[in-house]
């Protein structure tokens, strides 16, 4: 049943233009600075080679175009989500679902996973990119797959945060900008608390993200991803369940 | 009738519904055996809808228990909901699927066997007069269309309880008849449940009419038991819907 809702949010999403233009919108963003990247690397290479063990591709053209990729994803998820819950109340179409024989378990999870897949599919793409790197040089696959793995999880986060804002309202337009707004805090903190170590320093997501990024796979961040995930998703269910029992 | 008993479909008992201190719906009893069509009229804000979302699972019931098909909606609401095809009183359809790609879907979440949704695909379109359409985007076709597509949402997974929320909004005269003659032919396998504020539906559709007012059930009783006493429906439903105080 998860599989089911998935596969129609999925097919929802691929045949609207939504999806191809966000698709082809952050693959040509992310080319520009990818370009732009080579190009600052291929003046530095000749000083480069000259340090003891320099930093290659991965390091100064990859790692800039992830944390590019993030910031992307922070803009772009909420349009995504904002649709899912807010737009099916608003269409009625959430009481099809609801006196369906499927629980709001399998809603929630069907919807999240339907998201993740589109987004693992940008995703997919941006290592793509990378990977054509390989034709002038060797990659730090570690260094690439840590970043993948870290935008992954970071991409769950936001899905989740945006689903939860979505099931509380029933315009489109106020989930998007409730998720953004939430999104933008969490990247405040680090602009605003970058000067010290602090303990709010754990609440930010891209502090965490940015762990990933460099290589360092923490198992601190691991676990705040996946509780920023799950308690999102188990709002977003006891919320669901709340209009049944008080709505 | 014969002696033997008809299984029953659906049976509430003493369902009740709050919001905050207001009483939307106060002990309502409902009972539907198979092949039977339940009339449940009253006036706008009567608590019909209300009644109708809390026996399709879409509301919890303040007090009171729900029962479809012998299994208990409250306690077992994945299996109890099989049983259901609901039409609400906004048809809820995805403007952007096209009426197949629709149908196949609710399909799916009613858990249709696979290989059984194309031929149950075919028959629910053509029972509801939409055989050519199946290519069309929803949100493209007309009010009375979309309807009906309603309509086959709620019958594709051919449900033992059917729940029609005002179908006929919408519709014009010919689709009225239309689909009085699918309900004829619905009730022959399972029961349904009509609820409008059109009397002149419930004569002829139904067997049994509830009245509900004020969140209450007002009148309970056959249609052939009204005629036998020779009183007007129209007469008796202005009565009991304009006072205040129920009859009991």
């Amino acid at each position: 049943m998860i599989f089911t809702v998935a596969h129609k949010e999925l097919r929802a999403l691929f045949s609207s233009p939504l999806a191809w233009i966000l698709l082809a919108l952050v693959q040509i963003l992310l080319t520009w600075v990818f370009l732009g990247r080579l190009d600052a690397f291929l003046q530095v290479q000749p000083q480069l080679v000259q340090i003891a063990n320099p930093p290659g591709f991965t390091e100064i053209i990859v790692m800039p175009v992830f944390a590019l990729a993030a910031i992307l994803l922070l803009m772009i998820t909420p349009l995504l989500t904002m649709r899912q819950l807010a737009e099916e109340r608003k269409n009625h179409t959430l009481v099809l679902l609801l006196s369906a024989p499927i629980s709001v378990t399998e809603i929630v999870l069907g919807k999240f996973l339907g998201l993740m897949v589109f987004l693992l599919s940008i995703i997919a793409l941006i290592v793509a990119l990378s990977m054509t790197l390989l034709a002038g040089g060797t990659l730090d696959f570690g260094l690439l797959i840590s970043g993948a793995v870290g935008l992954f999880l970071l991409v769950c986060c936001f899905v989740a945060l945006g689903l939860y804002v979505s099931s509380l309202t029933a315009q489109p337009v106020i989930a998007a900008i409730g998720v953004l707004g939430v999104l933008v805090g969490f990247w405040l903190i680090d602009l605003v608390a970058s000067d010290y170590e602090g303990w709010i320093h754990y609440f930010s997501i891209f502090k965490h993200f940015e762990q990933f990024n460099n290589g360092l796979l923490d198992s601190l961040s691991v676990v705040y991803f996946i509780l920023f995930t799950s308690l999102f998703l188990l709002l977003t269910v006891r919320r669901l369940d709340g209009e049944r029992l008080y709505g | 009738m014969t002696n033997e008993p008809v299984p029953l479909t659906l049976s509430a008992k003493h369902l009740q519904r709050n919001y905050g201190n207001h009483q939307a719906v106060q002990n309502i009893t409902l009972e539907l055996r198979r092949g039977e069509v339940l009339g449940l009229l009253g006036p706008n804000g009567a608590g019909k809808t209300t009644t109708l979302r809390m026996i399709t699972g879409n509301l919890a019931p303040s007090a009171g228990s729900i029962e479809i098909c012998g299994v208990d909606l409250l306690n077992n609401p994945r299996e109890a909901k099989a049983y259901l095809g609901y039409l609400p009183e906004m048809p809820p359809l995805y403007f952007d699927m096209t009426v197949d790609e629709y149908l196949r879907f609710v399909a799916r979440l009613h858990r249709v066997e696979k290989q059984r949704i194309p031929h149950l695909l075919e028959s629910s379109k053509i029972r509801c007069g939409l055989p050519d359409r199946g290519r069309q985007l929803i949100g493209t076709l007309s009010k009375g269309l979309q309807q009906r597509v309603g309509i086959a949402q709620a019958i594709i997974h051919e449900p033992d309880v059917i729940i029609l929320d005002e179908p006929t909004v919408g519709l014009d005269p010919n689709q009225m008849r239309e689909l009085r003659e699918l309900i004829q032919d619905l009730r022959k396998s399972c029961s349904i449940i009509l609820s409008t504020h059109i009397l002149s539906e419930v004569e002829w559709a139904c067997d049994r009419v509830h009245i509900m007012h004020e969140g209450r059930m007002v009148l309970s009783e056959t249609l052939a038991g009204l005629k036998q006493k020779g009183i007007n429906l129209e007469t008796v439903f202005t009565q009991l819907t304009q006072q205040t105080v129920p009859v009991q």
